[in-house]
């Protein structure tokens, strides 16, 4: 009987669809068919999926639909092998990031500030400083490229958002020092491969990394002259929460702990006494310096810290990854990046017991929120930020067909406030909406939507002095919209649809529709 | 912002009735009264050097250890410092704009200003200056002073409560926080690709959700500033503004200052003088010129506003006081805030001080931090808007009591 009315209800958007389009276009999302699947509508599934993938689009639903909704959702927790579209994948391979690792090309850039610095003439100086800062710029600028090649096109859209997840988790901003050096690799090496994995794994990485022990300081951490700023937010930030109940002494006690975690830019190591020889790591331009650690005793977190060396340092994060004020504030800022500004309680609490459970295995605590009923029946109300906004509105316009140039995105996240590298304090952007929906951002986004909405905007556009503009014209009325989206839009925003002049019009309507904002 | 806020601006720019928002009724209202307070902040960011604007003339040190950067004692030639006290002098790019200003007492400096932030990093300096909170405590980030400045003021009456704006094109840190401020920059205005039937009907998409009066607001906002913009632009025609850069935003800053907004904040880059800073001319001269022509512009422009409005221009940090091996300076630590209005009690250098020897450089390398930049600003805001101690301490999380300087 259910599945009579649901066919009733549906009788008329079918016939539309039929009308308009290719049947095989319209054919019904998948069914989820399994307790942790969506709730069986067109416009349900669509939803469930517009909240799992960076947006959804017809590409997505039509992987869904062949895999069932199960099976994608269990790939999407262990992806493997995900490759780009060619245009994209060999936009990447191009790179002089994907080309050159992380020591080497911090040590050309040194050598070329190096030598730039020791010019005698202050015009010839000043041009060769310039260059530096351009060169680091353009590396940045490739991370950057190819965080949103990734997130657009990647197959593992969980992955990817995961990685951007982690990325404003641990925060880095790219103005400081060398790090736009460092950006690529800290992504690639420290965050995408761990972003499913065990938080303990993923946490090691980052404190591991140069670019994490420039931008807190701990490079400038050293016995009888500590700096606190790394062992702070680790506790207040990456770890526990602020008000996990830990002391100004625990902080004290966590940054002698991490003295001689830093970064060594030269290619030869320090002279070491010899007993301190043993304790010495270096790994590329990763050092741990024996000779700048305080060795006296410490306590953490009311726990003695026992181990030698780099060990200590491995006790400590050991205890911090595992501590269930750990489990409960990322399971919190999970679901609130996922589902809701004020996820339920309960909720939270699940997820932060599989955390437990599972000795902070992600992919499991993210599988507790996405079979949730809480996640599966939500109505889309979370509030998109800039950088979803954006993807969203490009996977909705373009499909799979992949931009030839991200500059026009870029840009955009840019003009919103959130680029990528660029939040200034630790503490990541906001997740919640507040920071987003002000008046300025709105009609910010509008102009947005009708760029998108009105033709290539520069997004089919080749590189180089010769350039040359594909000819891209967005289709957002497809079968997609007349199956999934209409019938969740309200009756204000229909009318507003009725009024467009054009279909570019439409398509702008379309993307600056409240119904666009949220997911 | 506020729906009252907005309701002024619909007021003054005909906005409603142009996007043909049925439920807005257009009651008597007004943007702040002329003798309202207005406060505006301009942030210098990169480090701007302090001894470059504000020369220590008497201080043969400083002659010693800047033998190529170094501003002349005041005298007959065009490029020595103007004299302001026996002690400062103040950099000739700014003869024409900002001594006329400080001569008539309507600009007054403190050096030795600045953060306890020891870090000599930009963004961590101007981050924790923007916050407003106390260093080495749990940072509230995404809550700035002059956020909590406007909150303090809110239910005031309505042309005394400052409606906040950020003329910058990303909410800066200051005025982040629990209070929504629209953010616009003046810089590069384009004129807005969605036309006004398009508004109406995207604002028509927003009716009866959480976000209407937003959206509205929004389009509004939008609205004035073209329509300030088309101004602008007549007056061009005519050939009455030829300003550029940043007197050109300064102007524009002020026109909606005195209209509309009277708590405002301002960014202006390009202060990181590590190579080649120059002196009485180079690169520091121009930057100081360009900057003086808009301060000047906005005291102009403001017309009788001006009355009741303090510009506070800071920097992060100060720099090195020694010059480089570059003839440029590197980080410092303190630095100098200048502070205007025809309400200030300007033609004077107040503040702690200290004579400007070796022995009194911090860390044998910057000018030190004697007046802690929240207790100059506490002072002034205690001033325009007899802002209690409890207040303030709102303000300033952590802070305990303004110093006044009788600066307004």
């Amino acid at each position: 009987m259910r599945s009579d009315t649901r066919l009733l209800r549906f009788a008329p958007l079918w016939g539309l669809c039929v009308a308009l389009l290719s049947l095989s276009g319209c054919a019904p999302l998948p069914s989820g068919g399994v307790a942790d699947g969506p709730a069986p509508t067109a416009q349900a599934r669509y939803e469930w999926l517009n909240r799992i993938t960076w947006g959804a689009n017809t590409a997505t639903a039509r992987v869904v639909e062949q895999q069932g909704s199960a099976r994608w959702l269990q790939q999407q927790l262990q992806p493997q092998g995900a490759s780009l579209p060619e245009s994209a994948q060999a936009t990447v391979s191009a790179m002089t990031i994907s080309q050159t690792g992380l020591t080497d090309l911090v040590h050309t850039m040194e050598k070329q500030r190096k030598d730039a610095d020791a010019l005698r003439d202050d015009v010839a100086k000043k041009a060769a400083q310039q260059a530096y800062q351009q060169e680091l710029n353009r590396l940045a600028r490739e991370a950057a490229t190819r965080h949103v090649l990734r997130a657009l096109y990647s197959p593992a859209q969980v992955q990817e958002q995961m990685t951007w997840f982690w990325l404003n988790h641990f925060n880095v901003h790219l103005s400081k020092h060398n790090l736009r050096a460092m950006l690529g690799d800290y992504e690639d090496s420290a965050l995408r491969p761990h972003a499913l994995g065990r938080f303990r794994d993923l946490l090691g990485a980052v404190s591991y990394h140069p670019a994490m022990l420039r931008y807190l300081d701990n490079d400038q951490n050293a016995a009888g002259r500590i700096n606190e700023n790394f062992a702070r937010e680790l506790m207040e930030l990456h770890t526990l929460g602020v008000d996990a109940g830990y002391t100004q002494k625990d902080v004290q006690e966590l940054a002698r702990v991490l003295t001689g975690l830093g970064v060594n830019m030269n290619s030869g190591n320090p002279n070491l006494r010899k007993e301190l020889n043993l304790f010495y790591v270096r790994k590329g331009i990763f050092e741990f310096n024996p000779q700048r650690h305080d060795t006296g005793p410490k306590a953490l977190l009311g726990q003695a810290i026992t181990g030698e060396g780099l060990a200590e340092i491995e006790q400590a994060l050991d205890l911090l990854a595992r501590h269930p004020a750990t489990a409960r504030f990322v399971s919190r800022k999970l679901a609130t990046f996922w589902l809701s500004d004020t996820p339920p309680q309960a909720l939270v609490d699940r997820m932060a017991a599989t955390w437990r459970a599972t000795d902070g295995q992600i992919a499991r605590v993210l599988e507790t929120l996405f079979t949730a009923p809480e996640f599966t029946n939500a109505r889309p109300t979370k509030f998109k930020d800039p950088m979803r906004y954006v993807l969203s509105s490009v996977r909705l316009a373009y499909d799979d067909k992949a931009v030839l140039n991200v500059g026009p995105v870029l840009n955009w996240i840019n003009r919103m406030g959130q680029p990528l590298y660029g939040r200034q304090t630790p503490d990541g952007y906001p997740l919640v909406a507040s920071a987003w929906d002000s008046a300025g951002q709105l009609t910010t986004r509008f102009e947005i939507a009708k760029a998108i909405g009105s033709g290539s905007a520069g997004l089919f556009k080749s590189d180089g002095p010769q350039s040359t503009e594909k000819a891209a014209f967005p289709q957002l009325a497809n079968a997609l919209y007349y199956q999934a989206i209409q019938s969740g839009l309200s009756s204000a925003t229909r009318a507003a649809l009725d009024q467009a002049n054009s279909p570019q019009e439409w398509n702008t309507f379309l993307l600056a529709a409240p119904e666009s904002m949220r997911r | 912002m506020q729906r009252r806020h907005f309701l002024h601006t619909a007021l003054h720019t005909g906005a409603a009735a142009a996007l043909g928002l049925p439920g807005v009724q257009l009651h008597a209202a007004t943007g702040p009264a002329t003798g309202a307070p207005r406060f505006l902040m301009v942030f210098l960011r990169g480090g701007m050097d302090a001894a470059s604007l504000l020369p220590p003339v008497s201080s043969s040190f400083y002659y010693e250890v800047r033998p190529d950067i170094a501003i002349a004692k005041p005298d007959a030639d065009l490029t020595s410092a103007l004299p302001l006290t026996a002690d400062w002098g103040l950099h000739p790019a700014l003869r024409d704009t900002l001594y006329p200003l400080y001569q008539q007492g309507e600009l007054a400096f403190v050096p030795y200003s600045g953060t306890d932030n020891l870090s000599r990093s930009h963004f961590e300096t101007q981050d924790s200056i923007e916050l407003g909170q106390q260093n080495h405590s749990s940072t509230a980030y995404g809550s700035g002073f002059l956020n909590r400045l406007a909150k303090q003021l809110q239910g005031r009456p309505a042309v005394t409560s400052p409606a906040p704006m950020a003329f910058t094109d990303q909410l800066p840190i200051a005025l982040q926080g629990e209070l929504r401020v629209p953010n616009t920059s003046l810089r590069n205005l384009t004129k807005p690709s969605v036309d006004t039937r398009q508004s109406r009907i995207i604002a028509a998409m927003y009716q009866g959700t959480a976000l209407e009066g937003t959206v509205q607001s929004g389009f509004a906002v939008r609205e004035q500033v073209m329509r300030e913009m088309s101004a602008e632009m007549d007056a061009a025609s005519r050939g009455a503004i030829t300003a550029k850069g940043f007197e050109l935003e300064a102007r524009r800053i002020a026109r909606l200052m005195r209209e509309q907004y009277a708590l405002g904040f301002v960014d202006v880059g390009g202060w990181d003088t590590h190579v080649a800073q120059g002196g009485a001319t180079g690169y520091l001269a121009s930057r100081l010129d360009e900057l003086g022509q808009g301060l000047a512009a906005f005291s102009q422009e403001m017309g009788s506003a001006w009355r009741n409005t303090v510009v506070v221009v800071m920097s992060e940090f100060g720099r090195t006081f020694r010059q480089n091996g570059n003839r440029g300076t590197d980080h410092g630590h303190g630095s100098v805030m200048w502070v205007l209005g025809r309400a200030v009690r300007g033609k004077q250098v107040v503040g702690e001080q200290v004579q400007m020897t070796a022995a009194t450089l911090f860390q044998n390398r910057d000018y030190a931090v004697l007046n802690e930049y929240r207790s100059v600003l506490g002072g002034i805001f205690k001033r325009q808007w007899g802002l209690s101690d409890s207040q303030l301490s709102t303000v300033f999380p952590g802070f305990k009591g303004a110093r006044d300087w009788g600066l307004v």
